[in-house]
């Protein structure tokens, strides 16, 4: 019916338009927000219930808290978190932005696009599925790049999964899975950067390292803190990577190794709902607060 | 009975579609009304009263839903091709091996969401019923489900990880005695005494080191180490003393004593620190193993199926013992049971797969890799064994004796020995440390899970 007179619906439409001018707008975010209360909202409600009360349901203060920093595993979990966020967040915004700068200055050969490419594949995979493949290629065994670890002096992949390594080997899968979406969204911000700019300071005599230091990267620095402030937060949840390492190596390594593994044993092994909630709870609180410091010391929300 | 097969129906369909249980009860009062009146005679249960020491649920009928691991699988396949007309889902899991906890997990969720419990699961772990008791999802089996002749048919002893206050809440699947798995064509090309003694192991450890070096007498790289050697030796790492108390002590002499031998053997690597499941295992040791001590699985699981060692090579003999010990003892390498859920909606239907699948000849006798814990399928089992001809001795007599010389000192608690010590020993022994300077890690790492679990711990 719309198809056979366009024109009465055009007008239609732009009549209803006046009166409510962010209606569409209004429609794309409620779906969202929907999701965000079903997923998101709800269930951070529901654990900050249960991370404030007992298993009969009644107000029990802090005492998960103090059960949850009470647990053996508890220390251990927040230094190897801490060290592998360290590893991470470095890794990640020196490689991508790296990376994001020499994809741009390949712009124009077909070679970038082939690269953009390639290095967004890795997310097209799955979480858990891209954490398996890394569990084969640290296997000297059967991996492909068994060579390289042999030639490291690793020829068991007992070797290879010691304890000193992990946050390494960690960080190489995050890396792996997760920058090249990163890359992507970097190389897309570099191509927002007005052209004149690029030009004035090449007129000017600037090469291509002191172009990147001293416009690029500086304008990039929003997107640098967006990118640091969800790999933070990612992080910090640090889960499948541990706990598929631990389930391939029958618990040699990895078993206990994050906060969110933690939770999930006081959960599942000790039947301790609870306590699990509260260290869920305590992650939020330190996603929230290391998300509000980039934020007010990058000037984030900032006009230009 | 012409509105009871009618109700019998309906709740098959909708079991089928939505997982009997609670759900679908609550979704059809009419038809269980039907059913629990035309079903108070036999073993279903009515819906408000306990029977058979426990509340059953409420007897719908439906799918018979089995977990497995893959080795267990070919038992549930047979059952459902010998009975075609049982609904059967059949579901492989990890079961709950090397302390995944898998099982745990699933159970604490679905006593979260009231539903989607299996009926029966196997475990390879023997201390299940230290958590599924307390979940409520072990159903009590010697309180009526299953008569005590037929329950009196275990080898004694076999099912006491299983037993809390004197109930049955599980059902043991094989007895995991260890051994000394031997090569008898090597042994005797090279002119080799089978050792009794563990000092006449370690000596012959040394000879073949020198002799003949890149040849095994032993593996200690998996997960269970410590049950073939130290629960062996008597080291007492593990003695459940109560239902929440344990006594840990592995720097006693009784350990220190074979993680020496150990430390030797490993350093001489005539003893691997490779899991023997694991793929760098497979690929350079399989045809190098001169001895293996472990469990009496090790002969069809590992030199049969995964080794794939050729007829007439391996043999049995008893565990080595420690010269001028009286009271020989061996290790126990799991063994796994079968657990039947208190929710089940079709407890005739599982309670007749469980008692299949533990004791029935078909399976147990004739098909299972291990040594059957229920004592005539054993007896059938060793036959079977004898006349396959895979074996170069009688392996019957020392799996026989072995059976009654599990050390009874080390018990099942709720932490898991195997997780304790991958997590804390394995790493270290990869990293080139001896199993004797990691002793205390060790001790303090089974002191902590054990707390953590609510248990009281003592060290001496």
């Amino acid at each position: 019916m719309s198809a056979a007179t366009p024109g009465r619906a055009r007008a239609a439409r732009s009549t209803r338009r006046a009166p409510w001018p962010g209606r569409a707008g209004h429609g794309f975010v409620a779906a969202y927000v929907l999701l965000l209360i079903a997923f998101g909202v709800v269930p951070t409600v529901y654990a900050i219930y249960f991370a404030f009360t007992n298993a009969d349901g009644h107000i029990s203060g802090l005492s998960n808290f103090s059960n949850a920093a009470n647990d053996f595993r508890f220390l251990p979990a927040i230094g190897h978190v801490a060290l592998y966020l360290l590893f991470w967040l470095a890794a990640l915004v020196i490689f991508v932005v790296g990376l994001a700068l020499l994809l741009h200055r390949l712009a124009g050969q077909g070679v970038s696009r082939a690269l953009r490419f390639l290095y967004y594949i890795p997310g097209a995979l799955a979480g858990a599925a891209s954490v398996m493949v890394w569990l084969f290629l640290l296997d000297p065994s059967v991996s492909p790049a068994s060579f390289l670890l042999r030639a490291l002096g690793y020829d068991t992949f007992g070797q290879v999964i010691a304890p000193g390594h992990l946050p390494v080997l960690f960080t190489l899968i995050a890396f792996w899975t997760g920058a090249g979406g990163w890359i992507v969204v970097m190389y897309g911000a570099l191509n927002n950067i007005p052209h004149d700019i690029i030009e004035a300071a090449r007129i000017d005599g600037a090469g291509a390292w002191q172009s990147a230091r001293r416009i690029q990267i500086p304008l990039l620095r929003k997107w640098i803190v967006y990118m640091a402030i969800l790999a933070f937060a990612g992080g910090t949840q640090l889960f499948v990577e541990p706990q598929l390492l631990s389930q391939a190596s029958v618990g040699v390594a990895g078993r206990d190794y994050s906060l969110n593994q933690l939770s999930y044993d006081f959960a599942f092994q000790n039947n301790d709902v609870n306590t699990a909630a509260a260290i869920s709870v305590e992650l939020l609180l330190i996603g929230l607060i290391a998300a509000a410091l980039f934020v007010a010391r990058s000037g984030f929300f900032d006009a230009d | 009975m012409n509105a009871r097969l009618r109700a019998d129906g309906g709740a098959l369909r909708r079991g089928a579609g939505r997982r009997a249980g609670l759900l679908a009860a609550a979704g059809s009062a009419l038809a269980l009304a039907a059913v629990a009146a035309c079903s108070s005679g036999g073993g279903g249960g009515s819906a408000s009263g306990t029977q058979n020491g426990f509340k059953p649920a409420a007897q719908t009928g439906g799918t018979l839903t089995v977990w497995v691991d893959s080795t267990r699988l070919a038992a549930a396949q047979l059952y459902q091709k010998q009975n075609p007309k049982v609904k059967m889902k059949i579901v492989t899991y990890d079961g709950d091996a090397n302390g995944s906890n898998y099982l745990q997990t699933k159970v604490s969720l679905f006593n979260r969401t009231r539903g989607g419990w299996p009926d029966v699961v196997f475990s390879a772990e023997n201390n299940e019923v230290t958590w599924a008791v307390p979940a409520g999802f072990a159903a009590p089996l010697n309180k009526g489900l299953i008569a005590q002749a037929t329950l009196d048919g275990w080898a004694s002893g076999a099912n006491a990880p299983c037993t809390v206050d004197g109930t049955i809440y599980c059902l043991r699947n094989d007895l995991s005695q260890t051994v000394l798995w031997y090569n008898e064509k090597l042994m005797k090309q090279w002119g080799y005494q089978v050792p009794t003694t563990w000092e006449q192991y370690q000596a012959l450890g040394q000879k073949v080191a020198t002799e003949h070096p890149g040849y095994l007498v032993g593996d200690a790289g998996d997960t269970f180490t410590p049950e073939i050697y130290l629960w062996a030796a008597k080291c007492g790492a593990n003695q459940i003393t109560g239902a929440k108390a344990v006594t840990v002590n592995t720097t006693s002499s009784n350990c220190t004593k074979m993680a020496g031998l150990l430390d030797t053997l490993i350093k001489n690597k005539t003893i691997s620190i490779s899991s023997v499941f694991s793929s760098d295992f497979d690929k350079k040791e399989p045809g190098k193993i001169l001895m293996l001590p472990g469990p009496a699985w090790y002969g069809g699981a590992l030199f049969q199926g995964t080794f794939k060692t050729a007829a007439g090579q391996i043999a049995v003999a008893p565990m080595p013992q420690w010269a001028g010990d009286t009271s020989p003892s061996v290790g126990n390498v799991g063994g796994g049971t079968w657990l039947l859920s208190a929710h089940s909606a079709n407890l005739k239907a599982a309670t007749a797969f469980l008692t299949w699948v533990t004791t029935a000849d078909d399976y147990q006798g004739k098909l299972a890799p291990g040594y059957p814990a229920y004592s005539a399928a054993a007896k059938t089992w060793l036959a079977g064994q004898a006349a396959s001809g895979y074996y170069a001795n009688d392996i019957a007599a020392p799996l026989q004796a072995a059976a009654n010389q599990v050390w009874p000192g080390w018990g099942y608690g709720q932490f898991s020995q195997e997780a304790i010590w991958a997590a804390t020993v394995t790493p270290g022994l990869n990293a080139g440390k001896s199993l004797v300077s990691l002793l205390p890690a060790w001790q303090s790492a089974i002191e902590n899970y054990a707390r953590s679990d609510g248990y009281q711990v003592a060290t001496s």
